[in-house]
C-alpha cells in the first residue's frame, strides 16, 4: 500500500461515510414533514416513533463522519471547523436539539411541552440537510480561508494560527452564494423524498401512506429541478486541480473531465440517479409499492459518493480556498501521515463488520411494520 | 517571539477554556449513569433472563418489570449524553484549529476508532433493547443490553485513552516538515500506561454513580412504602455495585495518583498545595487554602492550618515513606532527583524552548532557500536537542506553568473524600441487609449502640421501615456523588493547565482565529440550551420516578 493509495482510500472511506450520512438525513426530511405527514396527534407520533428508532444511526454516522475525517484529513477538521465556526455551531445545535426531542416530548414532567420539541425536530429537519448540504457544495464552490503553517513559529506573522477565515462572519458568507444555496436545497429535498419513502416503508398506515405519495410528489419536482441545475453548473464550471508539484490551478470543466476521466465514477452517478428516480417513480404510480426507499436510499449514496469522490480525486483540490488559491486542501497536503493512515486502514477493515450488525438489528426491529397499536402497548417516544 | 504571543485575542482564549469547561462538565453529568446504569440494568436483566429459563414466572415477571424501569430512567439520561458528546468531539476543531492540525495525526484516529467500533454498537443495540422486547428472542435482547453497556465502556475507553494522550504524549515524533506531531506507535497511544490508569479510575467512578443513583431511588421508594420488593431488590443490586466500584475506584486512583506523581508532578504539587518538597512528605489532609485566589507559594513554606498524614504522600506517589515528592518552587526552580538526574528549571526550559521554536524556524526557512544538507541538519540537530520543551517556548513567565492551586487542592479533597464515605456507606449497608454471620449482628448492634439505626430485640433489621433521615440520607448522596466524579475531572483537567498537550503546546497556542464575542456567544447559548435541557431532563426524571415502574 502506498502513501497515495491510503489517501484515495480513506478519502473513500470518509466519502462513504457522507454519502451514508446523506441518506440517513431521511430521518430529518422526515421530521421536517411530521405536520402534513401526521396531519392528526396519533399520525404525528406514529412519523416521530419510525423515525424515532433510527435517529442514532444518522447522528453516529455524522459523529463518525467527523471522527473519520480528523483521523486521515486533520487539516481539513482544523481549517473548516475553526474557520467555517457558525456553520458547523449552527449544524450542531440543531441535532442537539433533535437527539433530545425524542425522549423528552411526550414524557411526564416535560416542562417546554411536546410541541416545542415537535417544533426542536423540525427545525433539524430543515437546517441541518440543508447546512450539512451547504457544506458539501464548498468542496467545489471553494471557501474563504489561508493556510500558513509556518504562523506558529513566525515572529512577524500576523498570529500563531495556522489556519485563518479570511472574514469575519466565519462560515455564514458561504451561504451568500447561490450555488451552495441551490445545492443545500437539493439536499433539504432529498431528504423530505427520503423521508416519505422511508415511513412509507415503516409505517403500517393507510393514511399516512396516501399522505406520503402525495408530498413525495410535490417535494420530488424542487428537489429534481434544483439538482439537474447544480450538477449541469458543476459540469461546466471551472475546478480546482493541482499539478505534481502540488500547485493548484483552475482548469476549465474540470468535475466534467474528472467525470470523463474516472468513467467509473460517472457509472455509479448515473445508477445513483436512475435508482433514485425508479425509487420515487414506482413509489408514484404503484399504489401498493411501498419499498421506494431502498432504491432510493442506494442510489443516494452512490450518487452523494461520486460527487464527493469527483471533488477529491484526480488531482482535484478538495477544500478549495477562494482567499488564496495555493491555501486549498489536496488529499496530499492535507492527509494524516502514512503511519496513522495504514494503521487506521487495519481499523477499517472492521466496516463490514459493523454494517453487519446495523443491517441484522435493523431488520429484526422493522420486520414488523410499526402501528398504532404498537405505540399504545409497547415503548415508545 | 513576544509578537506572536500578543497578537493572540486573551478573550478568545478564556471563552474556548470556557465553553470547553462547560461542555465537559455537562457530558460528565450524564455519561457515568450511562455507564453505571448499564451494568445494574444488564444484572437484573440477566436475572430475568434465569428466573425465564428455570420456568418461575412470577420471579420472571418481577425482574422485567424491574430492568425495563431502570431501563426507562436510563433512556432519560442516554439522549443527554449523546448530545454533549457530539459538541465534545467537533469543539477540537472549532475551538482548537492549530492543537488539531499540531497533534490531529494522533488525537484523531482515538476518535475515529471510538465512533466505528463503540458508537455505533451503543446506538444499534440500545434501539434493540428499547424497542426489541416483543420483537427479538430473550437472549438476543440481553446481549443487546449488555452491548450497549459495552459500546458505552468502549467509547469511554477511546475517549479516554485520547485524554491521556494529552497529558502524557507518547508514541509520536514531530516532523519539522509537516509542521506537526505524527503519531510512530499506535500500541503505546492505545496502551499508554496512563490511559490504562485513567481508564479503570473513570470507569470504576462511573459505576459508583450507577449505585449510588440506584440506592438513592430505591431508597425513596421505601420511604414512601412503595414498590418494596422492587426497591429492595434494586437497593442489593445498586449497593453491591456501589461497593465494589468504590474499593476498585480507590485502588485504580492510587495507580492514578502515582502516574501523575510521575508525568505531571506539577499536578500532584497543586493537588496538595505543596510548595516545598522533599523526602518524607506527609499527605494533607486539611489546610486552609484560599479558594478565590492563588496563593503565595513562593514565600510561604507551606499552607496555614495544615494537619497531615506523615509519610503518606511519598508512599502515595513513589511507593516509598521516604520517596523524594517534588513541591511547586522546586518543579520552578528545578531540582535533583533521588537517582542524581537533575530537572531543569522554568527558566532553562523556557530557553530550551525558545532554541527549539528558532531552530525549527531556522530550518525551514533554509530549506526554502535551498540550503545544503549539513546546514539543514544542524538545525535539525539543534531542534531535536531541545525538542522536549518546545511548548516552553511559548511560555513567558515561570508562574504561568502553575496550575489553580486551590481548584485542584480542594477538588482533590471532595473526590477523596466522598469516595471514602461512599466505601462505608456501600460496606455496612451490604452487611446489614444481607445475613452475613457474627458480621451482620455485630454492625446491627454497633450502629444501634452510636444510635444510627433502631434498635430490636432480636437483632432483627427491617430496612423497609426506617426513620425518613436515613432515607433521605441517601438520596442525599446522589448529588454528593455526582459533586466528587466532576471534581475528579477539575482535578484532571485544572491541574494539567497551562497545557493542551503537556509540555508541547500552552492552551494559548492552540486556539483558533476567533473573534472573543463569537465564542463568548456559543459559550453563552451552550450554557443556556444545556441548563435547560437539564431541568427538563431532571423533572421528567423525577416525575418518571414518582410514576414508577408502570408504563
Amino acid at each position: 500500500m502506498t502513501y497515495e493509495f491510503l489517501q484515495h482510500y480513506w478519502c473513500f472511506i470518509v466519502s462513504l461515510l457522507g454519502a451514508l450520512l446523506v441518506f440517513l438525513l431521511f430521518v430529518q426530511g422526515a421530521n421536517s414533514l411530521v405536520r402534513s405527514l401526521g396531519v392528526t396527534e396519533e399520525g404525528r407520533r406514529l412519523v416521530i416513533n419510525s423515525t424515532g428508532r433510527k435517529w442514532e444511526f444518522t447522528f453516529t454516522t455524522l459523529v463518525t463522519f467527523g471522527g473519520a475525517f480528523f483521523a486521515s484529513f486533520p487539516l481539513f477538521y482544523s481549517t473548516s471547523f475553526g474557520g467555517a465556526y457558525w456553520l458547523w455551531m449552527i449544524i450542531l445545535f440543531t441535532f442537539v436539539l433533535q437527539a433530545v426531542s425524542y425522549e423528552f416530548q411526550n414524557k411526564i414532567g416535560n416542562i417546554l411541552g411536546p410541541r416545542t420539541f415537535q417544533f426542536f425536530l423540525v427545525l433539524n429537519g430543515i437546517v441541518g440537510p440543508l447546512l450539512l448540504g451547504g457544506a458539501v457544495a464548498t468542496f467545489f464552490e471553494g471557501s474563504n480561508f489561508i493556510i500558513e503553517k509556518g504562523n506558529m513559529i513566525d515572529t512577524g506573522a500576523i498570529t500563531p494560527i495556522i489556519s485563518r477565515w479570511a472574514n469575519a462572519s466565519h462560515g455564514l458568507d458561504a451561504l451568500l452564494n447561490p450555488w451552495v444555496l441551490v445545492f443545500g436545497f437539493a439536499v433539504v429535498f432529498l431528504a423530505r423524498i427520503l423521508g416519505c419513502l422511508y415511513v412509507m416503508n415503516n409505517v403500517n398506515d393507510d393514511e399516512i401512506r396516501d399522505r406520503g405519495r402525495h408530498s413525495l410528489l410535490t417535494n420530488a419536482v424542487p428537489f429534481l429541478i434544483l439538482f439537474v441545475a447544480y450538477l449541469v453548473h458543476l459540469l461546466l464550471k471551472e475546478g480546482y486541480a493541482y499539478n505534481a508539484e502540488g500547485i493548484v490551478f483552475m482548469e476549465p470543466y474540470k468535475y466534467l473531465n474528472n467525470f470523463m476521466e474516472m468513467w467509473y465514477l460517472l457509472i455509479l452517478l448515473l445508477i445513483g440517479v436512475a435508482l433514485v428516480l425508479f425509487g420515487i417513480g414506482k413509489t408514484i404510480a404503484d399504489k401498493q409499492y411501498f419499498g421506494g426507499i431502498w432504491p432510493a436510499g442506494i442510489g443516494t449514496v452512490l450518487t452523494v459518493l461520486a460527487l464527493l469522490l469527483c471533488s477529491a480525486w484526480n488531482g482535484t483540490a478538495y477544500y478549495p480556498s477562494t482567499a488564496e488559491l495555493q491555501s486549498s486542501l489536496t488529499l496530499q497536503n492535507s492527509c494524516s501521515s502514512e503511519f496513522t493512515l495504514r494503521t487506521m486502514f487495519y481499523v477499517s477493515l472492521l466496516v463490514p463488520f459493523v454494517l453487519a450488525y446495523i443491517v441484522y438489528c435493523w431488520r429484526a426491529i422493522d420486520k414488523k411494520k410499526l402501528d398504532k397499536e404498537e405505540i399504545r402497548t409497547d415503548h415508545a417516544y | 517571539m513576544t509578537n506572536l504571543l500578543l497578537n493572540i485575542d486573551a478573550g478568545t482564549i478564556d471563552w474556548s477554556r470556557a465553553q470547553f469547561a462547560l461542555t465537559a462538565i455537562y457530558h460528565w453529568l450524564f455519561v457515568p449513569l450511562t455507564l453505571g446504569l448499564a451494568v445494574i440494568m444488564g444484572i437484573m436483566e440477566t436475572i430475568y433472563y434465569r428466573t425465564q429459563k428455570r420456568d418461575d414466572k412470577s420471579a420472571a415477571m418481577f425482574w422485567k418489570k424491574t430492568a425495563q424501569f431502570w431501563q426507562k430512567l436510563f433512556g432519560i439520561n442516554f439522549a443527554m449524553g449523546v448530545a454533549t458528546g457530539i459538541i465534545l468531539e467537533f469543539e477540537f476543531g472549532t475551538n482548537w484549529s492549530n492543537y488539531s492540525w499540531f497533534v490531529g495525526d494522533i488525537f484523531g484516529a482515538p476518535l475515529a476508532v471510538e465512533g466505528i467500533v463503540a458508537f455505533f454498537m451503543e446506538s444499534t443495540f440500545v434501539a434493540v433493547m428499547f424497542f426489541g422486547w416483543n420483537k427479538v428472542s430473550r437472549g438476543f435482547h440481553l446481549a443487546s443490553t449488555w452491548l450497549t453497556g459495552l459500546g458505552a465502556t468502549i467509547s469511554a475507553w477511546w475517549i479516554l485513552v485520547a485524554n491521556a494522550w494529552m497529558q502524557y504524549p507518547v508514541g509520536c515524533e514531530f516532523n519539522p516538515d509537516t509542521m506537526r506531531n505524527e503519531m510512530v506507535s499506535f500500541a503505546e497511544v492505545a496502551l499508554s500506561p496512563f490511559a490504562v490508569s485513567k481508564f479503570c479510575h473513570t470507569v470504576t467512578s462511573a459505576w459508583i454513580i450507577g449505585g449510588v443513583f440506584c440506592v438513592g431511588v430505591s431508597c425513596w421508594y421505601l420511604m414512601k412504602k412503595r414498590e418494596t420488593k422492587m426497591a429492595l431488590e434494586s437497593l442489593k443490586i445498586g449497593a453491591a455495585v456501589g461497593l465494589v466500584a468504590s474499593v476498585l475506584a480507590a485502588a485504580t486512583g492510587h495507580k492514578s495518583a502515582q502516574d501523575v506523581a510521575e508525568v505531571q508532578p506539577m499536578k500532584l504539587a497543586a493537588m496538595e498545595a505543596l510548595y516545598n518538597g522533599g523526602t518524607d512528605v506527609g499527605l494533607t489532609a486539611v489546610a486552609w487554602v484560599n479558594p478565590l485566589s492563588q496563593p503565595d507559594y513562593e514565600n510561604e513554606e507551606s499552607a496555614p492550618l495544615k494537619i497531615e498524614m506523615p509519610y503518606a504522600l511519598s508512599f502515595m506517589a513513589t511507593n516509598d515513606l521516604h520517596g523524594y515528592v517534588p513541591g511547586i518552587n522546586d518543579i520552578l526552580n528545578g531540582y535533583t532527583r533521588p537517582d542524581g538526574t537533575k530537572e531543569p528549571s522554568v527558566d532553562e526550559k523556557i530557553e530550551m524552548g525558545k532554541q527549539a521554536i528558532e531552530a525549527l524556524a531556522a530550518y525551514r526557512k533554509a530549506k526554502q532557500e535551498g540550503a545544503d544538507e549539513t546546514t539543514l541538519n544542524a538545525h535539525l540537530s539543534l531542534l531535536a536537542s531541545n525538542m522536549k520543551y518546545f511548548g516552553y517556548g511559548y511560555i513567558k513567565d515561570k508562574s504561568q506553568v502553575v496550575p489553580p492551586i486551590a481548584v485542584n487542592f480542594w477538588a482533590f479533597r471532595i473526590m477523596v473524600g466522598v469516595g471514602c464515605l461512599l466505601i462505608l456507606y456501600f460496606a455496612l449497608l451490604l452487611v446489614i441487609t444481607h445475613k452475613i454471620p457474627f458480621l451482620t449482628v455485630f454492625t446491627r448492634r454497633l450502629l444501634a449502640a452510636l444510635g444510627l439505626i433502631p434498635e430490636t430485640e432480636a437483632d432483627g433489621y427491617e430496612i423497609t421501615n426506617l426513620p425518613a433521615w436515613h432515607y433521605w440520607f441517601a438520596i442525599a448522596l446522589i448529588p454528593l456523588a455526582y459533586l466528587a466524579s466532576e471534581s475528579g475531572w477539575l482535578v484532571a483537567e485544572f491541574g494539567r493547565q497551562p497545557w493542551t498537550i503537556q509540555d508541547m503546546l500552552p492552551t494559548w497556542v492552540a486556539v483558533s482565529d476567533l473573534q472573543s464575542g463569537s465564542v463568548m456567544l456559543t459559550f453563552v447559548l451552550f450554557l443556556i440550551l444545556f441548563t435547560t435541557m437539564l431541568a427538563v431532563e431532571i423533572n421528567i426524571m423525577l416525575k418518571q420516578i414518582k410514576k414508577g415502574p408502570e408504563l
